[in-house]
């Protein structure tokens, strides 16, 4: 790994305020973090107990796991609205395969299925999605907007609008299991996150990524294959939000195609946001996502462990993503 | 005779001390169709909008509809009857085509409610008046650039307009579109509508103008009668030459000559037109040779090299590049060819990325393996081209946004060099970057071909395609029409070649 110098930047004399004020951009989601934490650590009952933080390591992974995608798509230019649909299209396949004749026949094999189908369905609605983007050119806030309206519909449709509920260890494990303690998927968000991480510093499809956001044209004329790797991004984030939409049915021990992943698109743009994502490309902060994702989900506990109204952490998340918004425009000089 | 509907006198105009504008006039009678002409910062833009109100002057007087002009805004300048048609539409592409004919302007019953019908009819009423005949009720952005066009024209009018800018209109649009905008702008004429028409392209000047303003360096340098000159005299103009002295200068060879060709043939345009304003393209280019294309703006050479490049399809003839043809540009660079286009920041760099980043966009499929990039030969890569065109940069990772013009440009240069083109297309290298950065660019060019590959080398700057080009094809309104060889040629040779009308006497 080689040292990297700090950039020679224009010497500018600026007083100890503007560099203080630098700083808190640079680290403003951990300063933010650092102050909920303080915060909530002074006001809320329990907030320094072990089950305080299962629960919010619970909560979160299906946040920073969709966020983690969304953030791809962003880096592209792009949004994706879809991804709350998608997740209560996946969770709903899946209790509809392991509850299935041939699943209560075949267990295993059923469970397997239960995993695979439910990806493979979600990861084509980002087919989808990549192909109204990058083929038939529709702006993403609409074409994503069609799976966002109709996707949550095929799933309630699916189930008939019924609450299903099943009794199924080896699914559940996936929202209820733990490792070293702490709940299996807090794991699996961060082996995403790294994974994706990966992809998108050392590979050439993350190279891509961030240039076509950050100039399509030039990327075009580069020879950047732009419409694959948008592809690419829509069905990374479908899949991603997927996986979600599978936590969700695993914690509860039941789908309900109406509220799984219900109003998900927001916090995961809101996290991508507060994590670093300029929403004009170019720029794919993964661990920014998921330190916006915990702040989000830290918020949303703060409030609610206090007793403040559901309609209240609306608002304040509102307010979290003006501040971020504020922060990025301003370090986009 | 009539007052004239517009009257600019004596206009000066200076951005921090420059000069931009000095004693600049321009008249325009009414029911006229009226060009303005002339080379890249010339002032055409600066008095434009001097007059719509965009800028103020600094001296000087216009008289507006027999009034002296108090005109401060783009609205003020509108409500006294001067619309302006940009290059960039501004119009609203997703609301229908009613919502923007009338946007301001709508039509109302009472308390403010719009009268849709009413709308509605008056849409399809103005348009009519131009031919055109579309569902109003669609989104304006459904259409055509060039009914998107003409719905903004459509609007001026109907805003009472009595003068009508267009900038550079006929840019985005096809052959059979300028048809239909050129009916357009002879109505306005015939409503008694005049119209001040700014194009690079003089065919359309001979086509639809009655008169022209020439000007050069800040300068109006002549205004003319259509009917009374001829396309050299406007170049020579244009240009800042003498036309008796372009006249004499006698071309030595006008293409067809024998030439010397040592190394094999690189790349072979035959007859190659596309649908972007490139009509016919003869070119071959050899290795270890630097073929110059030249021409005006608007001439072709840009379209040339996107055509070779595979970023326009070939309507019609062929272009062979070591017998392929690329069909998108990362064909084009599988196959060995590099284009450094024009516009630095339109298409060139990523200005969030790195150097790093920008210098190996290109070439990342051979250094990536199973679409990992190895990182360390990517960084030798860099450092290499860092050192060798010396291109000052804190480090390789510093955002390339940062640099200087003339640096940026080394990076890009650097981005094809690394991709190991067989032939380099480079479109105004050269341009807005300073003398030192300049040399060094045409420096590393002259290295790069004698290692026996090929340049294709587009420029303004006859200067440098006087001696750096091996041969140069001139282009002119899409048609490649003659072909220069050096040693031999001259900055006036090429001039007369530019201006000289050629057509129908294209090399076969």
């Amino acid at each position: 790994m080689s040292t990297r110098l700090e950039s020679a930047s224009p010497a500018t004399a600026s007083p100890a305020t503007a560099r203080a004020l630098r700083q808190l951009r640079r680290h403003g989601g951990l300063v933010a973090l650092l102050v909920l934490v303080l915060v909530n650590i002074a006001i809320t009952p329990n907030f320094l107990q072990l089950q305080t933080l299962f629960v919010n390591i619970s909560q979160v992974a299906t946040i920073a796991i969709v966020a983690i995608g969304m953030t791809l798509v962003i880096a592209t230019g792009g949004i994706d609205l879809s991804v709350g649909a998608v997740m209560a299209l996946a969770g709903a396949l899946a209790p509809l395969i392991f509850l299935s004749p041939f699943g209560v026949a075949y267990p295993a094999l059923g469970l397997v299925a239960a995993f695979t189908l439910p990806l493979l369905a979600a990861m084509a609605c980002g087919l989808f999605n990549g192909f109204m983007v990058s083929v038939l050119r529709v702006q993403p806030i609409i074409a994503t907007l069609i799976l966002f309206i109709s996707g949550r519909g095929i799933a309630q449709v699916l189930t008939n609008g019924n609450l299903q509920t099943f009794s199924n260890p080896s699914f559940s494990y996936l929202g209820t299991g733990r490792i070293l303690g702490l709940p299996f998927q807090g794991w699996l968000a961060l082996a995403l996150a790294g994974l994706v991480y990966w992809l998108v510093t050392r590979t050439l499809f993350g190279r891509y990524l961030l240039a076509i956001g950050g100039n399509e044209r030039a990327a075009r004329l580069s020879g950047v294959p732009v419409r694959r790797v948008k592809f690419g991004a829509y069905v990374i984030c479908a899949g991603l939000a997927g996986i979600a939409g599978l936590i969700v049915v695993a914690i509860n021990s039941a789908s309900d195609a109406g509220r799984n992943g219900n109003l998900m698109e927001l916090d995961a743009i809101a996290a991508a946001v507060v994590g670093g994502a300029l929403l004009q490309g170019g720029r794919a902060p993964i661990f920014g996502a998921v330190l916006g994702a915990v702040i989000i989900q830290l918020v949303k506990y703060t409030l609610l462990a206090n007793g403040v109204e559901d309609e209240v952490a609306l608002i304040a998340k509102a307010f979290i993503i003006v501040v971020a918004v504020y922060l990025q425009a301003g370090r986009r000089e | 005779m009539t007052t004239p509907l517009l009257q600019m006198t004596g206009i000066d105009k200076a951005f921090a001390g420059v000069a931009a504008l000095t004693s600049a006039s321009l008249t325009i009678e009414p029911g006229e169709i009226h060009a303005l002409i002339g080379q890249n910062g010339a002032g055409k833009s600066t008095l434009i909008k001097i007059l719509t109100g965009v800028y103020r002057r600094d001296a000087g007087l216009i008289m507006f509809a027999g009034k002296p002009s108090t005109i401060s805004s783009p609205r003020e300048a509108q409500d006294s009857g001067i619309s302006t048609i940009y290059q960039e539409l501004t119009l609203v592409p997703l609301r229908s085509v009613t919502e923007n004919v009338t946007l301001g302007y709508e039509p109302r019953i009472w308390g403010g409610i719009i009268d849709w019908p009413r709308a509605h009819a008056r849409t399809r009423e103005i348009l009519a008046r131009f031919g055109i005949e579309i569902d109003v009720r669609a989104p304006l952005g459904s259409y055509s650039t060039a009914i998107q066009q003409l719905v903004a024209i459509a609007r001026a009018v109907s805003l009472d307009a009595r003068l009508v800018i267009m900038d550079e209109p006929t840019s985005s649009l096809d052959d059979r579109e300028v048809e239909v905008l050129f009916g357009v702008v002879r109505g306005l004429k015939a409503s008694g509508v005049s119209v001040l028409y700014v194009s690079h392209f003089l065919d359309e000047l001979f086509r639809i103008c009655d008169s022209v303003t020439v000007m050069r360096d800040g300068r109006t340098v002549a205004r003319k009668a259509i009917a009374e000159t001829t396309k050299l005299e406007l170049i020579a103009d244009m240009l800042g030459r003498d036309i008796d002295e372009i006249r004499a200068d006698g071309m030595t060879e006008l293409g067809g000559g024998q030439r010397d060709r040592s190394g094999e043939v690189l790349l072979e345009a035959k007859a190659a037109a596309t649908d972007r304003r490139l009509h016919r393209l003869d070119l071959i280019v050899h290795r270890g040779e630097i073929v110059g294309l030249a021409g005006l703006l608007g001439s072709g050479r840009t379209e040339a090299a996107r055509a070779v490049f595979g970023l326009d399809r070939l309507q019609k003839g062929s272009v062979s590049f070591k017998g392929q043809a690329p069909s998108d540009p990362a064909s084009a660079i599988a196959a060995g060819i590099g284009y450094l286009t024009e516009d630095r920041k339109a298409e060139g760099i990523v200005p969030e990325m790195s150097v790093r980043e920008n210098v190996t966009l290109a070439v990342l499929p051979k250094l990536s393996r199973g679409g990992r990039i190895e990182r360390g030969r990517e960084r030798a890569l860099v450092e290499a081209f860092i050192k060798s065109l010396g291109i000052k940069t804190a480090n390789m990772d510093q955002p390339i946004r940062e640099l200087s013009g003339g640096n940026q440009q080394k990076a890009l240069l650097a981005r094809w060099l690394a991709t190991e083109p067989e032939l380099l297309i480079l479109d105004e290298p050269t341009r807005g970057v300073d003398v030192g950065a300049k040399l060094e660019i045409q420096a590393i060019i002259r290295d790069y071909v004698a290692r026996g590959f090929g340049v294709l080398l587009i420029s303004s700057e006859f200067e440098e395609l006087v001696e750096g080009a091996d041969r140069i094809t001139v282009m002119q309104d899409g048609y490649s029409v003659t072909e220069l060889q050096n040693p031999g040629i001259t900055e006036n040779a090429l001039v007369k070649a530019i201006a000289h009308h050629h057509r129908g006497q294209a090399p076969a």
